[in-house]
């Protein structure tokens, strides 16, 4: 059987480029950068033309770079680092409900140990206004974090606004950019953003690398402690093979983005107005403001899990809700957040399309998709005719 | 996740959907996931003579609902009380542990029904 992906925001596939690019530092190329020799130096080199790499993506310094093991570390550095750089003078943290669990359990820690913590509720698309944060900050707030682009329903903030806010009050901006490298425009010299984290393994990187962007004179400590690598912002000898991986992958995302934008904006509108004219289908986050590849829909009547066996059975590949929250019971926080009740949220599916999706495929699925829902309708007890 | 005869219940669901005039009807939703299970039960002469069932919920529930079904069918209400939800674990070769307690919709709705059914006659 054909087997179609469409869960490219749970992880992407390496590009084949991206592979070659790391070969041979899985193999010849051992060396470990922070030795003064020829194979240290090698490796050194690799390591600061990668960091080069993403800093020119990002449009800012190699310098304001820190490799980190993914998207998760990267939150974590940007929030626990802050505040342990600038507390116990200000203690207040700012975020929203919406936020990946790397943020938002952060926050929720944090609160815990006693900071004042708040987080913002969304609108019905799953947005945070500018408004809102305004209104949020006061004068003991260290730091707001607010994500680029919702992982589940794709709404993209508006986050330029909410980090001229930030600056206008001079509280530090962080955005989790884990899953809008590659759709969304960075040129964070312009752009009032202090703290950035990106993860390769969504833009046809490797797994287990990511970066934070940590602006000039950012007032951010390590948390936790050992050698000297990253600036002491982050010890631990480097995961060289991952970042050169993630310095290729980022040159490819921005090089490609405009033409990949608007293919997968093409093939996302195609989806949703196929899945649209399923009886009882609802487009969930925002109609114009969501990334290119993101199509999330609530199938009233059944349940998600169900439904995404049944797709699996045809081929199709994608999830319910983010891939992290399967595990769990609770329906999507998220979902909940825009205000759907639970069996609305129950029944959500989570497409995200991917540069090698194809029109047949997104055909395919639709019908796909139309006959798993009439099978399980069939069998609904709160479905009936 | 699944194993293949989970699969094959949720798959090719048995005694799947309403019945006209049951004896006994057992509505019970999952407290943990809002999963809801319905149960339909025909009784003749003690004995169970039909069963059908509709479920929202997730794979394990949609198999344990079938395989429920399927352990029910023929046995006198004395011997479908006895069902535990890990006997309906059992029958589909074991649940992840994660959705164990989905086999428990199983066993409860059928409990109701019965209730449902003894309140009538
Ligand atoms: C918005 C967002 N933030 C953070 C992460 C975590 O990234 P990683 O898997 O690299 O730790 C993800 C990935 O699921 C994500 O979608
Ligand atoms: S998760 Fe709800 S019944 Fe299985």
């Amino acid at each position: 059987m054909k087997r179609i992906y469409m869960d490219h925001g749970a992880t992407t596939p390496l590009r084949e480029e991206v592979l070659d690019a790391m070969l041979p530092y899985l193999k010849e190329k051992y060396g470990n950068p922070s030795s003064l020799h020829s194979f240290g130096r090698e490796a050194r080199k690799a390591l600061d033309e990668a960091r080069e790499k993403v800093a020119a993506g990002l449009g800012v310094a190699p310098e304001e770079i820190v490799f980190t093991s993914g998207g998760t570390e990267a939150n974590n550095l940007a929030i626990m680092g802050v505040v342990r750089g600038i507390a116990p003078i200000k203690n207040h943290i700012i975020t929203s409900a919406v936020e990946h669990h790397a943020v938002l359990d952060t926050v929720k820690f944090l609160g815990q140990m006693g900071y004042e913590i708040t987080i913002l509720p969304v609108d019905e698309y799953g947005m945070v206004s500018p408004r809102q944060v305004e209104e949020a900050i006061t004068d003991r707030t260290i730091l707001v974090s607010i994500m680029t682009a919702n992982n589940e329903i794709g709404t993209i903030m508006p986050f330029e606004e909410i980090g001229a806010v930030c600056r206008e009050k001079g509280v530090y901006y962080h955005t989790d950019a884990v899953q809008a490298i590659g759709h969304i425009d960075f040129n964070l010299r312009e752009q009032p953003v202090d703290l950035l984290s990106l993860s390769a393994h969504k833009f046809y990187g490797p797994k287990g690398v990511g970066a934070l962007y940590v602006r000039k004179k950012t007032k951010l400590k390590q948390v936790f402690f050992g050698g000297g690598q990253e600036r002491k912002l982050r010890p631990g000898t480097e995961n060289l093979p991952g970042i050169v991986g993630l310095g290729r992958a980022m040159e490819l995302a921005v090089a490609d983005m405009p033409e990949k934008r608007e293919k997968l904006i093409r093939l996302r509108d195609r989806l949703v107005e196929g899945l649209l004219q399923i009886e009882d289908v609802r487009l969930n986050g925002h109609p114009l403001q969501r990334l290119p590849g993101n199509v999330n829909v609530s199938v009233l009547y059944v349940e998600g899990e169900s439904l995404l066996l049944g797709l699996d059975l045809k081929g199709i590949a994608l999830s319910s809700g983010s891939a992290c929250t399967s595990g769990s019971l609770d329906p999507s926080h998220v979902l909940m957040a825009i205000g759907l009740d639970h069996q609305t949220a129950q029944g959500s599916l989570r497409f995200t399309l991917g540069k090698d999706n194809t029109d047949e495929e997104i055909d395919y699925t639709v019908e796909a998709v139309r006959k798993t829902v009439d099978y399980l309708r069939a069998m609904s007890p709160v479905y009936r005719k | 996740m699944y194993n293949e005869k989970v699969m094959d219940h949720f798959q090719n669901p048995r005694n799947v959907g309403e019945m006209d005039n049951p004896c006994g009807v057992g509505e019970v939703g999952n407290m943990k996931c809002g999963d809801i299970m319905k149960i339909f039960i025909k009784v003749e002469n003690n004995i169970i003579q039909d069963i059908k069932f509709l479920t929202f919920g997730c794979g394990a529930a949609i198999a344990s609902s079938s395989a429920l079904t399927e352990m029910v069918k023929g046995k006198t209400i004395e011997e479908a009380l006895k069902i535990t939800n890990k006997d309906v674990a059992d029958e589909l070769g074991g649940l992840p542990e994660a959705k164990m307690h989905c086999s428990n919709l199983a066993a409860d709705a059928l409990h109701k029904a019965i209730e449902d059914y003894k309140s009538k006659s």
